[in-house]
């Protein structure tokens, strides 16, 4: 019987599951990586990229995709989805702007791509509630400036719908053990090369291939995107590098101070005990011959 | 009266549309701007029915957009061109045909060469070396004919496009009084003071 809960979206289980949302939130989970880290005023959006087949043409794989002038989205999920999402997403920007003669704010396009996710108003086709469709397999994150502002922004949406803002977050592959490595070690106010920084710090915590993997788009004003190369991503990741193998070899001397300190103390140990044991034999020698001469 | 003009030049394509919004007989405004940019490189004066043509020209600029931010590049001269005319012949077999005349200037940035359109609001489209639209092709027409040189720099250009306004000035009863002159070269879109 319960084969046929996650048949239809519009069916709950008894314990109040829509198992398609949740087959999604699975959907994401296999995903890339996704990253996203907001500084003081800079937002950065750091991507794990498959490494592309030999014969393929790179240009054509793109998983940080520009909404509008002052908008970037990065996806983890289906890739199919993601791009029926983005096209729709892209419409509504150009739309918002035509009908009120005004950019998007990051809110607004993030709870649109929202609502189209979880999809009860509008649109024509009503994803998550009727019947022969399935959810967007895909989780979103969405950065950008509003306009007149400069405040960066970051938000989240799931597949459920839900939509939230975040300091920094990660999604798809591995997106807890990020999550909880930005958890450990994101600030506020941070600077422009901090923020790059941490991002491609937690990305490599999943990504083991190292910078040829990493995709970095940073959005520093409104309107200004600008995609790390190669090059400038490998001599961020050989600076972590450095400063890991410095962390280390720091311990090994702390560990060397630790072991020659614990060493002086055992010879200073020992050296007191060998005094001691000098000096009560030389007591006890003593004794002995006072005893010896009482007797003659 | 509406009077817009263009031509092309060695590397570029000027532009120019008066600025006088009328309603009836009388002028409401006399800093029009009815020339927008659609892109890096592409230029489009629009007149005719007034509201129509701001309609218009606001769908196709945001239409233009949305090519450009998909395919991360922009729609070059021709193809634009031809999209225009076929969104302005769709709208003419609809219940509410926009009723918009264009002059479509481009720079296509892959064979470095200018482009102009002529576009009326039945749907027709020509690729031109000079077009103009309104009362003042009339008298601009033949002067073009008789001035316009593809290889000419951008000061004889000018000069060429002043001839075409004062004949206008001078011939024409219903003459506006101001034009805003627009230039699009390997450069991008920019304004010329006449």
């Amino acid at each position: 019987m319960s084969r046929s809960y996650d048949r239809a979206l519009t069916v709950f289980s008894p314990d109040g599951h829509l198992f398609q949302v949740e087959y999604a939130n699975e959907a994401v989970r296999r995903g890339t990586c996704a990253v996203g880290v907001r500084g003081k005023d800079v937002v950065v959006l750091g991507v794990e990229k498959k490494s592309i087949l030999q014969l393929q043409d790179p240009r054509t794989v793109r998983k940080v995709v520009m909404l509008d002038d002052h908008i970037c989205l990065a996806f983890a999920g289906l890739t199919a989805d993601g791009r029926v999402l983005i096209d729709k997403a892209r419409i509504e920007c150009q739309s918002h702007r035509l009908t009120v003669e005004d950019p998007v704010t990051v809110e607004y396009i993030t709870r649109h791509i929202a609502g189209i996710q979880q999809v009860k108003e509008k649109s024509t086709i009503r994803y998550t509630q009727s019947g022969g469709v399935r959810p967007f397999g895909i989780s979103t994150l969405i950065v950008g400036f509003d306009p007149h502002d400069t405040r960066p922004r970051l938000y989240m949406t799931e597949p459920s719908g839900i939509y939230s803002a975040w300091k920094a977050n990660a999604i798809g592959r591995s997106s807890k053990t990020v999550r909880e490595f930005l958890e450990k070690n994101h600030k506020d106010d941070l600077t422009r090369d901090e923020t790059i920084k941490l991002t491609i710090k937690s990305l490599l915590e999943v990504v083991q291939t190292g910078a040829k993997n990493i995709e970095i788009s940073v959005m520093e004003s409104y309107g200004k995107i600008t995609a790390l190369d190669l090059s400038q991503i490998e001599a961020i990741v050989q600076e972590i590098e450095r400063e890991k193998e410095a962390g280390k070899t720091l311990d090994v001397i702390c560990w060397w101070k630790l072991l020659m300190m614990r060493l002086e103390a055992e010879r200073k140990r020992s050296r007191l005990a060998a005094t001691a044991a000098g000096q009560a034999a030389m007591a006890s020698r003593a004794g002995d011959s006072a005893a010896a001469s009482g007797e003659t | 009266m509406e009077c817009s003009f263009a031509l092309t030049g060695k590397g570029y394509v000027l532009i120019a549309a008066d600025t006088t919004a009328a309603r009836s007989i009388v002028k409401m405004k006399a800093d029009e701007d009815k020339i927008k940019s659609l892109g890096p490189h592409l230029l489009m004066a629009y007149s005719g029915e007034p509201g129509d043509t701001v309609q218009f020209a606001e769908y196709v600029e945001r239409n233009i957009r949305l090519y450009q931010i998909r395919n991360l590049y922009p729609l070059r001269p021709a193809s634009a061109a031809s999209w225009v005319r076929r969104a302005l012949a769709d709208s003419l077999r609809s219940r509410s045909p926009y009723s918009v005349n264009l002059l479509l200037g481009g720079y296509d940035t892959a064979t470095h060469a200018p482009s102009l359109y002529w576009i009326d609001y039945l749907g027709t489209q020509a690729e031109v070396p000079f077009a103009c639209h309104g009362y003042g092709s009339y008298f601009a027409l033949s002067l073009l004919d008789r001035y316009h040189d593809p290889e000419a720099s951008l000061e004889e250009g000018l000069a060429t496009l002043r001839r075409c306004i004062d004949e206008v000035a001078k011939r024409l009863v219903v003459a506006p009084g101001k034009y805003k002159v627009k230039v699009v070269d390997k450069d991008g879109v920019r304004e010329i003071e006449l």
